[in-house]
């Protein structure tokens, strides 16, 4: 269970993270949406302690991470697999962090089973590993206390299609066996394959959440016609304003019906009429969101 | 959101207490030997100590070869390079940013600060007493080779050793916490009291304070046996200036830094 209420991070003039409110609830994988530099990460970085909100509050499971008193038996996190020591090898990296946490050491080698890394991958030193390895071994160091809470900031990153799929496994089951996830990506897709609920954000602030499938519902209708031109004339003229999309398409906030009686009308060959979907979700991200990953890249 | 379900806070597992600082101490003391740069740091601390009981064995004069000079010319690799480890122990969780693992699981700063100060202290009485053993072979060895191989030391001269390392020791921590950066904090570790002995040294203006604040020049007191209340009230002071003083600004920025 995680609450996160007006989370607010200012940085000088600019407004990093700006009245973030969600929650996630136990037995959920909420997915954490928004461009890069939206400010997924310093959301994260707020709930676990690690920066201080200029206003707001995060608890984990009804405490604020700090005064967790062994946060990594109650919470796992993974907020950037390349943070660590080169020098380190993987089964150490485990190691420290079970003597930490007071854990048998003899949890370590099953830790990194879990996860896909082998004796051989344990005794070569993080230097070696490639980002999936990365990913993996934090991982296994998120779920090494056995947390009921999982944080976790882009953790497909670098993984092979298949490490993806046994990922989103891995976290489906967590989550059904009653444990809270969240995760973030600036990938829709990536998400939407195993979040129950969605939380968009987009410069700074939440743009959209909500149960994943009333989100796709509500994002409105396909509509693609064999005269585009045409098409865009008749929903300008209908007053529906539309979003095309990159492949000629047009996303129009609105339901298929009045759509299709404005072309009828017009007597306008329509080629698709659907709901939008996540394609209408995709959409309306790229909207939200545009200009602000562009500026923050060059920030 | 409509109702919140209020549930009463847990009560605390054992399992779930904060780690006590013995065992985040440990950690902290594995940390220095574990990755191959402070590893390989030790290594040669050790070889460059054996190394002084060769040169002292090969070249030095029969009359010198006892237990007070091998061990005084013992404690000299260790007080320059043990202090670089205990500058990567800081800066390596930035450089290296494994902060962002090591306050996850501790988010208390200020007791895995204690830990490291801790393991500093630790790492730099157990190297005075690993000096001590090297010290005794060479004795022995230089007995046995001829030379005077007396194993008369002056109590003095060991805890004073010790306290030499555990200063140095202390100090790169110090330099560390303070910049956060390997390699910015063991160049200016090394070069800002060179700088300074160099400039008490050449303006005599500067000469009186230098006495009492060039800490290069203070502690040398410290190789020799029975050192005066005045050389101790010297060093006094310029630890608190290289240690103490870059060690308090440098506690207060790890608390306060944003880890990312």
């Amino acid at each position: 269970m995680i609450t996160v209420e007006n989370l607010t991070k200012r940085y000088g003039s600019h407004n990093a993270v700006n009245d973030v409110s969600f929650t996630c609830e136990p037995g959920t994988v909420t997915g954490f949406l928004g461009p890069n530099g939206a400010g997924k990460s310093t959301t994260m970085r707020m709930i676990c302690g690690l920066s201080t909100p200029t206003s707001g509050s995060a608890t984990v499971r009804g405490v604020p991470y700090r005064r967790l008193g062994n946060p990594g038996r109650e919470v796992g996190v993974l907020l950037d697999a390349s943070a660590q020591h080169p020098g380190r090898t993987g089964k150490e990296v485990l190691t420290l962090a079970a003597m930490t946490m007071g854990i048998d050491s003899k949890e370590v080698p099953r830790a990194l089973d879990r996860v896909g890394l082998n004796t051989v991958a344990g005794k070569r030193r993080v230097r070696a590993y490639s980002l999936g390895m990365r990913q993996r071994l934090g991982l296994a160091l998120a779920l090494l206390g056995d947390p009921a809470v999982l944080i976790l900031d882009e953790p497909a990153n670098g993984l092979d299609p298949e490490g993806i799929f046994w990922m989103r496994g891995l976290l489906r089951d967590f989550a059904d066996r009653g444990g809270s996830v969240l995760l973030s990506s600036h990938l829709l897709r990536e998400v939407e394959a195993v979040a129950d609920r969605l939380v968009v954000i987009g410069g700074g602030k939440i743009v959209a959440q909500g149960d994943k499938a009333e989100l796709l519902a509500q994002t409105g209708t396909l509509v693609r016609a064999a005269d585009p031109a045409a098409l865009a004339m008749v929903l300008d003229r209908a007053g529906l304003p539309g979003t095309r999309t990159t492949d000629g398409a047009v996303v129009v906030p609105t339901g298929s019906e009045v759509i299709g009686r404005a072309a009828a009308d017009a007597g306008l060959v329509l080629l698709e009429l659907r709901p939008a979907g996540s394609g209408g979700l995709e959409q309306m991200f790229l909207t939200l969101t545009a200009g602000d990953s562009v500026k923050e890249a060059v920030r | 959101m409509t109702a919140v379900l209020e549930t009463p806070a847990p009560s605390v597992r054992p399992e779930v207490r904060s780690p006590g600082l013995g065992r985040l101490t440990l950690v902290e003391l594995r940390k220095l030997a574990d990755t191959r740069a402070g590893l390989w740091l030790l290594i040669i601390i050790a070889l460059a100590t054996v190394g002084t009981s060769a040169i002292l064995i090969g070249w030095a004069p029969d009359e010198e070869q006892n237990l007070e000079g091998f061990f005084g010319l013992a404690l000299l690799p260790s007080a320059v390079l043990l202090p670089v480890l205990g500058i990567l122990s800081m800066t390596a969780e930035w450089s290296q940013r494994t902060a962002l693992t090591t306050f996850t699981l501790v988010p208390a700063r200020e007791r895995v600060i204690v830990a490291k100060l801790a393991a500093g202290v630790l790492i730099a009485l157990l190297s005075t007493v690993a000096m001590m053993v090297i010290a005794l072979a060479a004795t022995a060895l230089a007995g046995v080779l001829g030379g005077d191989g007396g194993f008369d030391i002056p109590g003095s001269l060991i805890w004073q050793g010790a306290a030499m390392q555990v200063v140095f020791i202390l100090m790169g921590l110090a330099f560390g916490a303070l910049l956060l950066n390997s390699p910015l904090a063991i160049v200016l570790y090394l070069a800002l009291p060179m700088v300074w002995g160099i400039l008490g040294g050449t303006i005599s203006a500067l000469a009186d304070a230098s006495r009492w604040l060039d800490i290069n020049t203070t502690t040398s007191a410290m190789t020799e046996a029975g050192m005066t209340g005045g050389e101790w009230a010297r060093v006094g002071v310029s630890a608190a200036v290289w240690v103490l003083l870059p060690l308090v600004v440098g506690v207060v920025r790890v608390l306060r830094r944003e880890v990312n």
